[in-house]
């Protein structure tokens, strides 16, 4: 069983799931107008596809190829439902405010693209650190994205005030629009605009 | 004139290439060009018909505003000096004069981010220096209210240069037209300094003049179109701010709280009329904003349910930002239908948009902004119909002119 530590690092930044591949973008922009359940959410997703690639990894020589999307979806299906009752049972509160998109995490683009692309082709211990890293790659951007909306869309980072009174009677206000999902769009674009003036080679011609 | 045309000839070198200042080479050929007429011609390829140049078409436009940006100056000054109860032993150059200290910030700021971001965004991309921004500048203080802290005006400013035009490639490139985009921006970033009773009337001193007096009793700082949005019952008496009622000749002269440069409907359809006569702006999409809110008014007032419906034609188009979107917004030629029948068919929904969302949506007291952004959207998609439909007109006159000659029986 031999680290391949290129497999873990790739999808953190050069082939990031969301800013190079543009996936997951749809719970990118639902779940980070606040940090915490943008955090939640990427961890989630670091669990889920780490382990369904394992198993799928494991299964990979079992499973005829005409009904592989079922049974991908069945693995899938069942890490999510086993998230989200942990979630329902330690941490209710985030749970009902991540509502519906936790159990959309089954239709995650990422998900599904790791287990055809990687999992099915690939050694389990390999395929589980292909999902941890592109799972992180994933939680990386939803942090960023939420830090942003949170910070300068309610003035807080967690749920706390960072932004001093001070700041306030001097006539700063938040900026609502930050709150409504179009502005998500725009810092996940920022995000790609500063990655790629930094990586030239991921610049489109 | 010759003594700056031998000083910029003596800069010359120290912003040409190898020169000290090399890196602003377009902050010089800009500054040049907006001085004097490039002394460079195309060898080739451009076919010039006459001496019309973006940058004197800019200008036009702004000769055009000069009248709504005065008498917005006056209206600001005007709506302080009634606020405070003192409008009688108020002079009209004393009431301008503060208007214009109260405008003017705005002005500058929006110029300074503005031209500020195009001149950066020239340099790093190793362009010329496009003369885009000079309307936007001056459009961006005109539609907003005169109570809004002037670092939002910055960030909103930035925004829009940067995300609504550096982005899609600069000036003539941009989808949306970039001054609404500012508007829409601080309307959804900071609602309470964008709409509400207490933003479209300054109570504050200016450099020293005016006065910080609190307002006199029974004031009121709602717009018309803020009271028609919250009326209840069966009839509705729009009022000045000391509660006078308004009449037709009020808000068509623009004596009312709202936008700075938006309320005089005299002011911009003097400044339309220069547009049209000049031919920088389509008399066609003026036209049919108009009609297309006529249209819906129309409507409205023929199934009135309530007092806002009732509201008669020609108060509706005199009233918030409708004929100042009509005249300067929805007719920018970068973002508007370029076809002859595609401005009748965009012009016509921008002003239908506009009045649904004013008179049937309570939450939005105004919609010609959204109506026009949206439109934005559409003009291309309009023009690529439009283009299409003539194509096949044409294809069917073809096919149909020749076919006679193939069909004849030989067999």
């Amino acid at each position: 069983m031999k680290f391949n530590k290129e497999v873990l690092i790739k999808p953190l930044n050069r082939a990031n799931p969301v800013t190079v591949l543009v996936l997951g973008i749809c719970s990118a922009l639902a779940v980070t107008a606040q940090l915490k359940p943008a955090l939640v959410m990427g961890l989630s997703v670091v669990i889920v596809t780490a382990f369904s690639n394992l198993i799928v990894s494991f299964l990979r020589n079992g499973i005829p190829n005409r009904i592989r999307i079922i049974v991908q979806l069945v693995v899938v299906a069942t890490l999510v439902i086993i998230v989200e009752q942990v979630l329902k049972a330690f941490a209710y509160e985030m749970w009902k405010s991540l509502s519906v998109f936790l159990g959309l995490i089954i239709t995650n683009c990422i998900l599904m693209g790791r287990l055809e692309a990687f999992a099915l082709g690939n050694k389990p211990f390999d395929s589980f650190l292909d999902g941890i890293g592109n799972g992180m790659g994933y939680a990386i951007v939803l942090f960023i994205v939420g830090f942003v909306r949170e910070l300068l869309g309610s003035g807080s980072l967690f749920g706390i005030k960072v932004i001093p009174q001070s700041f306030y009677d001097a006539g700063y206000a938040n900026n609502g629009l930050m709150i409504l999902p179009p502005m998500a769009l725009i810092v996940v674009a920022c995000i790609i605009w500063v990655q790629r003036s930094i990586r030239k080679e991921l610049q489109e011609k | 004139m010759k003594a700056l045309r031998n000083f910029l000839d003596k800069l010359k070198p120290t912003f040409s290439e190898g020169g000290k200042l090399s890196a602003l080479h377009s902050v010089y050929e800009g500054f040049e060009a907006f001085l004097f007429v490039s002394n460079q011609t195309s060898k080739s390829g451009v076919h010039i018909h006459d001496s019309i140049d973006s940058k004197r078409v800019m200008f036009w436009v702004i000769l055009a505003l000069v009248p709504a940006l005065l008498f917005g100056m006056y209206n600001t000054g005007y709506q302080h000096y009634l606020a405070i109860g003192l409008l009688e032993q108020t002079s009209f150059w004393q009431a301008f004069g503060w208007g214009a200290l109260a405008v003017l910030p705005y002005l500058v700021v929006s110029y300074l981010v503005g031209l500020g971001i195009e001149f950066i965004a020239a340099q790093i991309k190793k362009e010329e220096i496009q003369e885009g921004f000079l309307v936007t500048g001056i459009l961006i203080p005109l539609i907003l209210p005169i109570g809004i802290p002037l670092w939002m005006v910055a960030v909103a400013t930035a925004f829009s240069v940067i995300f609504a035009k550096e982005v899609f490639g600069g000036t003539g490139y941009n989808i949306f037209n970039v001054a609404l985009i500012t508007r829409a921006f601080l309307f959804f970033a900071y609602p309470t300094k964008m709409s509400g009773d207490s933003v479209w009337i300054s109570l504050n001193e200016y450099f020293g003049f005016g006065k910080t007096v609190p307002a006199v009793d029974g004031f009121s700082g709602a717009t018309p179109m803020g009271q028609a949005a919250i009326a209840t019952g069966d009839s509705l008496q729009l009022t000045s701010p000391l509660g006078d009622p308004l009449s037709w000749w009020d808000m068509f002269l623009g004596l009312i709280p709202g936008s700075i440069g938006e309320t005089s409907t005299l002011a911009i359809l003097l400044g339309g009329a220069f547009l049209i006569a000049t031919g920088v702006a389509s008399w066609k999409i003026i036209l049919s904003v108009f009609a297309g809110g006529a249209a819906t008014i129309f409507v409205f007032n023929t199934f009135a349910v309530n007092a806002y419906m009732a509201v008669p034609v020609w108060e509706q188009l005199c009233l918030g930002g409708f004929a100042f979107g009509a005249v300067f917004m929805a007719t920018d030629p970068v973002t508007s239908s370029r076809t002859e029948t595609g401005k009748w068919i965009y012009g016509f929904l921008i002003g239908v948009l506009a009045m649904i969302l004013r008179v049937l949506n309570p939450a939005y007291p105004e919609g010609m902004m959204l109506a026009i952004l949206f439109m934005n959207i559409f003009a291309k998609l309009i023009d690529y119909y439009v283009v299409q439909h003539n194509i096949n007109k044409r294809l069917k006159r073809a096919t149909l002119s020749s076919n006679p000659a193939k069909t004849t029986p030989h067999e």
